[in-house]
C-alpha cells in the first residue's frame, strides 16, 4: 500500500510538471497570435477583435506555469547539490542563449530584407526572446531560492513569503492593466529592493563548498551573468525599435515584476560571485575543518565499524597527518597484550627509532615518557640531530583508564610548523582515539568474562556430579544432606560410603577458598575418601594419610577442614577424627540435651610434614535410639542477618532443641528454613551444607 | 573492609588490624606479613584487637607463614583476639600451630623467647 502510494505520488508529480510546462506552452503560443493579431490591428488602424488584456493574462499562464514547471523539476528533487543547481542554471541559460543566437544568426542569414523590417516579425523574435528570457530568470529564481532556504530560519522563511507574494500581486495587478502612480510604484521598487538585498544575504552554502567547486561556481555565476546581460541588451534593443513603430506594442520592460525577477537574479548572482570570490583564499581553512570533523567522526565511529585496534591506530595516524599536514608521523602503542607495537606514515621504522634514540639519549622527557600527561612540543632537541630532514616534533600521549599507553608524534620540515590551533586538534583526536581503545578494550574483557563464566558454568556441573546423588541406607539410622552453593563454583563435600555389612563411613569438608580451584581440591577430597575408606582405616590414620596426599596438590594457604565418621552398627559407636572442622552438635535422647563435641584436631594441609600425626586424633562416641547427629558447614554459623550478625552456634543448637523429635528430613527443612528467615533471604553469601543422621 | 597498619617498636614489628579479613582482604595481610619479613624483621606482632572477623582465605595466610617462621627463626605471636575470632582459629586447629597470648605484653615477651 505504502509503495503504491509512493509510486502515485511521483506519478502525480510527474503529471504536475508535465502539466505545468504544457500550460505555460499553450498560453505563450496564445499569447504570440492574440499580441501579434492585436498589433496587426494596430498598425491597420483598426479595432481588434481580442480583447487588449488576453496577451497579459497568457503571460501570467506562462510565468505561473513555468514557475510550477521548475517548482517540482528543481526545488523538490533533492538529489542536487550547490554546484547541480548552478549547473542547472548554466544549461538552462545555455540553451536559451544559444536558441536566440541562432535567431540573430537566421536573421543575419535574411539580411536587410522586408520580413526583417517588418513590425509582426520583430515582435515575434522580441517575443521569443522575452519567453527565453523568462524560462531563464525562472529557473534561476528557483534555483536560488534553493540556495537561499539552504539553512531555514522562521524570519527567511517569512521574508521569502513576502516576497513570493509581493511579486505575485505585481504581477497580477499589472497584466490587469493597474498603473500605479509615480511615488506608488517608488515604494514598490524599494520594499522588493530591500527585500532583495536582505535576502541575498544568505549565503551559508559557500562555506560548504571546496576549493575547486567555489572555481566551477564562479565561472557558471560569471556565464550566467553574462547570459542576463546578453538578454538585457537584447531585449530592450527590441522592444525601443518596436516600441517607436506601433504604441499596441506590449512592452514588458515597463513591468515592476519583470525588473524584480531580474533584479532579484542579478543581485543574487553579483553577490554569490563576489562571496565565493573573496572566499577563495580561506576555503583551504574551511575545507581543512570539514575534514577535521570527518576523521574524528571516524575515530569515534571507529568502535562500531572496525575489527580492531589496530584499525583506530591506522585513523588516528592517517587522521591527524592530514589534519595538520605534518610531513611524517609515527605512533608508538603498547597493545592490550602489552606488546610494544609502532606504526609509521611517510617515514620508515628506522628513522623514528632514531628519533627515539636520540631523544633518549639526551635525556629528554616525553617521548614514551610514563607520564606525558599534556602534548609537548621537541622541535628544539631536533636540531641536535645531525642529518635528520625534520624540524618540527610534537607528541602526544594516548590515555586508556588514566595509563598512557603510548605516544603520537608529528613531524615536519619546518621549523616552528606547529601551531596551537594544530595542536588542539590533534589532541581531541587522541583522546578520541584513547576512548575508542578504551571501548576496544573494555568489549573485550565483556568477551573474556563472558566465556569465564561459560566454564564456570561447567565447573559447576562438574562440582554438581561430585556430591552424592544417594546416601548409605541402614536399619539403624537415616540420614539426609542438602548443600547450596554460593558462587557458581562450591567446596562444600559430603559422601558416605559403606566399609562392610556394619560400618558405613561418612565424611563432611569444606575447602578453604571458592569457585573453580574450590571445586579442583574438592574432587581430589572425593578422589582421596573413596580410595582410603574402603580401607577400613582408624578416623585417625584416614587422615593422617588424606594430608599427606593433599599436601602435595594444596597450594600455599590453602587447606582443607573435614570430619570423618565411622558409624558401626554392631557396636553401636560413631568413631570419628576433626581435621578443622566445624564441631558435631549432637543431640542425646537419652537425657533431653544437645551439646557440641569439641576436640583436638588441625586442617588437612595445614601441617605439611610427618608430625601431622600430632595434631589429630581418633574419638569414639556410643549412641542410642533417637539420638541426631548434625554435620554441618561454617557457611550455617557464619551466615549473618542483615545487621551482620552471625547466626551462630547457639541458634542452630537451639533450633535442633525445637525439633529433635522429628524425622532428618523435618529438622533438616526446619533448620533451612531457619536460616534463610534470619539472614532474610535465601541467597546467603557462603556455600552451606548439612547432614542430619538420626539414629534408630 | 580491612585497614592493616604497621608500627615499629625496637625491633618489633607490630602489625595492627582493624575490620574484617576476607577471601580479598587476606591479600592485603600477606602482603604486609611478606613486606615485614622482607625488610628483615625477626619479630612480629600482630594486634588481633579490633580484628572482627577473619575468613578461611586470612586464617590460610597465617598458616602458610608457619614453616617459613620456623625455618628462618622469625617469630610472630597474635594477641588480643576477641574470643570469636580465636574460637575460628581453635576450631580449625591452627591455635596449635600459631602462637597466640591474651595481651600485648605477653606477646612481646612470648615473641623474645621464639626469635633467637
Amino acid at each position: 500500500m505504502a509503495h503504491f502510494l509512493q509510486w502515485f505520488s511521483i506519478l502525480k508529480t510527474k503529471a504536475i510538471t508535465r502539466l505545468a510546462f504544457l500550460a505555460a506552452i499553450v498560453a505563450w503560443l496564445v499569447l504570440i497570435f492574440s499580441d501579434v493579431a492585436i498589433l496587426l490591428s494596430d498598425i491597420n488602424r483598426l479595432q481588434p477583435d481580442i480583447p487588449k488584456w488576453l496577451p497579459r493574462i497568457m503571460l501570467d499562464i506562462y510565468v505561473v506555469g513555468l514557475y510550477y514547471y521548475y517548482k517540482f523539476k528543481i526545488d523538490r528533487d533533492e538529489t542536487l547539490n550547490f554546484t547541480d543547481l548552478l549547473w542547472k542554471v548554466f544549461a538552462s541559460g545555455l540553451i536559451t542563449t544559444v536558441f536566440s543566437l541562432s535567431i540573430r544568426f537566421l536573421m543575419f542569414l535574411l539580411g536587410s530584407t522586408k520580413l526583417t523590417s517588418n513590425v509582426l516579425f520583430s515582435d515575434i523574435v522580441y517575443q521569443l526572446n522575452v519567453a527565453l528570457l523568462i524560462n531563464f530568470l525562472i529557473a534561476t529564481y528557483t534555483s536560488w531560492k534553493r540556495l537561499i532556504q539552504y539553512q531555514k530560519s522562521k524570519w527567511l522563511l517569512r521574508a521569502w513569503a513576502l516576497f513570493e507574494t509581493i511579486l505575485l500581486f505585481l504581477l497580477l495587478y499589472e497584466s490587469f492593466g493597474g498603473i500605479f502612480n509615480s511615488n506608488v510604484s517608488v515604494a514598490a521598487i524599494l520594499a522588493v529592493g530591500l527585500l532583495i538585498v536582505i535576502l541575498s544575504a544568505n549565503m551559508k552554502w559557500v562555506a560548504y563548498l571546496n576549493f575547486k567547486q567555489k572555481l566551477t561556481s564562479l565561472l557558471l555565476l560569471a556565464l550566467t551573468l553574462f547570459y542576463l546581460g546578453y538578454f538585457f541588451y537584447t531585449v530592450s534593443t527590441q522592444s525601443e525599435l518596436i516600441g517607436s513603430r506601433s504604441f499596441a506594442f506590449l512592452n514588458f520592460g515597463k513591468f515592476i515584476f519583470n525588473w524584480s525577477l531580474t533584479g532579484f537574479v542579478m543581485v543574487y548572482s553579483v553577490f554569490s560571485f563576489l562571496v565565493i570570490l573573496f572566499n577563495l583564499p580561506t576555503s583551504s581553512v574551511f575545507e581543512q575543518k570539514l575534514e577535521e570533523v570527518v576523521n574524528f567522526q571516524r575515530i569515534s565511529q571507529s568502535t562500531q565499524t572496525e575489527q580492531n585496534e589496530e584499525s583506530v591506530y591506522k585513523i588516528l595516524l592517517e587522521s591527524s597527518v592530514n589534519s595538520v599536514f605534518a610531513d611524517a608521523a609515527w605512533l608508538e602503542i603498547k597493545d592490550s597484550k602489552d606488546n610494544e607495537r609502532i606504526f609509521t606514515s611517510r617515514m620508515t621504522e628506522e628513522e623514528a627509532h632514531d628519533i627515539r634514540d636520540h631523544l633518549t639519549r639526551n635525556n629528554i622527557k616525553g617521548v614514551l615518557d610514563q607520564s606525558p600527561d599534556k602534548t609537548k612540543n621537541l622541535s628544539k632537541h631536533l636540531s641536535t640531530l645531525k642529518g635528520a630532514r625534520f624540524h618540527s616534533l610534537v607528541s602526544f600521549p594516548i590515555v586508556v583508564k588514566d595509563q598512557t599507553i603510548g605516544m603520537l608524534a608529528l613531524l615536519k620540515e619546518l621549523p616552528e610548523g606547529f601551531n596551537k590551533e594544530m595542536t588542539r586538534i590533534v589532541s581531541t583526536f587522541t583522546n578520541q582515539a584513547g576512548i575508542s581503545i578504551e571501548n576496544f578494550r573494555l568489549m573485550e574483557e565483556a568477551f573474556q568474562h563472558e566465556r569465564y563464566k561459560e566454564e564456570l558454568k561447567i565447573a559447576k556441573k562438574v562440582q554438581k556430579s561430585l556430591l552424592p546423588e544417594k546416601l548409605e541406607k541402614d536399619a539403624d539410622f537415616d540420614m539426609v544432606a542438602f548443600s547450596q552453593s554460593a558462587d557458581e563454583v562450591g567446596g562444600d563435600y559430603y559422601d558416605t560410603i559403606r566399609i562392610n555389612d556394619h560400618l558405613v563411613a561418612l565424611i563432611v569438608a569444606d575447602v578453604s577458598g571458592k569457585g573453580t580451584t574450590a571445586a579442583f581440591h574438592m574432587s581430589q577430597m572425593k578422589g582421596i575418601f573413596h580410595s582410603l575408606a574402603q580401607q577400613n582405616l582408624d578416623p585417625k590414620e584416614f587422615m593422617i594419610r588424606a594430608n599427606q596426599a593433599l599436601v602435595f596438590c594444596l597450594e600455599r594457604g590453602s587447606f582443607i577442614s573435614a570430619t570423618y565418621f565411622v558409624l558401626n552398627t554392631q557396636t553401636k559407636t560413631i568413631r570419628y577424627a576433626r581435621a578443622g572442622h566445624c564441631p558435631v552438635l549432637y543431640y542425646h535422647s537419652n537425657g533431653n540435651f544437645s551439646e557440641y563435641i569439641k576436640d583436638k584436631g588441625t586442617a588437612l594441609g595445614m601441617v605439611r610434614g610427618k608430625e601431622y600425626c600430632n595434631f589429630i586424633e581418633s574419638y569414639e562416641l556410643p549412641y542410642e535410639h533417637g539420638d541426631i547427629m548434625v554435620l554441618y558447614t561454617d557457611g550455617i554459623t557464619e551466615a549473618k542477618n542483615n545487621k551482620g550478625e552471625e547466626y551462630g552456634y547457639e541458634r542452630l543448637q537451639q533450633t535442633l532443641d525445637e525439633v529433635a523429635s522429628k524425622s532428618p528430613k523435618e529438622i533438616q527443612e526446619h533448620v533451612i528454613q531457619q536460616l534463610y528467615e534470619y539472614s532474610g533471604s535465601d541467597q546467603i553469601n557462603d556455600d552451606y551444607t548439612t547432614m542430619i543422621v538420626r539414629f534408630n | 573492609m580491612v585497614r592493616i597498619k604497621r608500627i615499629q617498636e625496637d625491633k618489633i614489628d607490630v602489625i595492627v588490624i582493624n575490620g574484617e579479613i576476607d577471601a580479598s582482604s587476606s591479600i592485603e595481610l600477606d602482603l604486609t606479613i611478606a613486606k615485614s619479613v622482607g625488610e628483615g624483621f625477626k619479630k612480629i606482632l600482630v594486634d588481633c584487637t579490633s580484628l572482627e572477623y577473619i575468613s578461611s582465605a586470612g586464617l590460610g595466610v597465617f598458616m602458610s607463614y608457619i614453616e617459613e617462621f620456623k625455618d628462618s627463626g622469625i617469630g610472630m605471636v597474635l594477641f588480643g583476639m576477641k574470643d570469636k575470632v580465636e574460637n575460628t582459629f581453635s576450631i580449625l586447629g591452627l591455635a596449635e600451630l600459631l602462637h597466640i597470648s591474651i595481651d600485648k605484653q605477653e606477646a612481646k615477651k612470648l615473641v623474645d623467647e621464639l626469635s633467637v
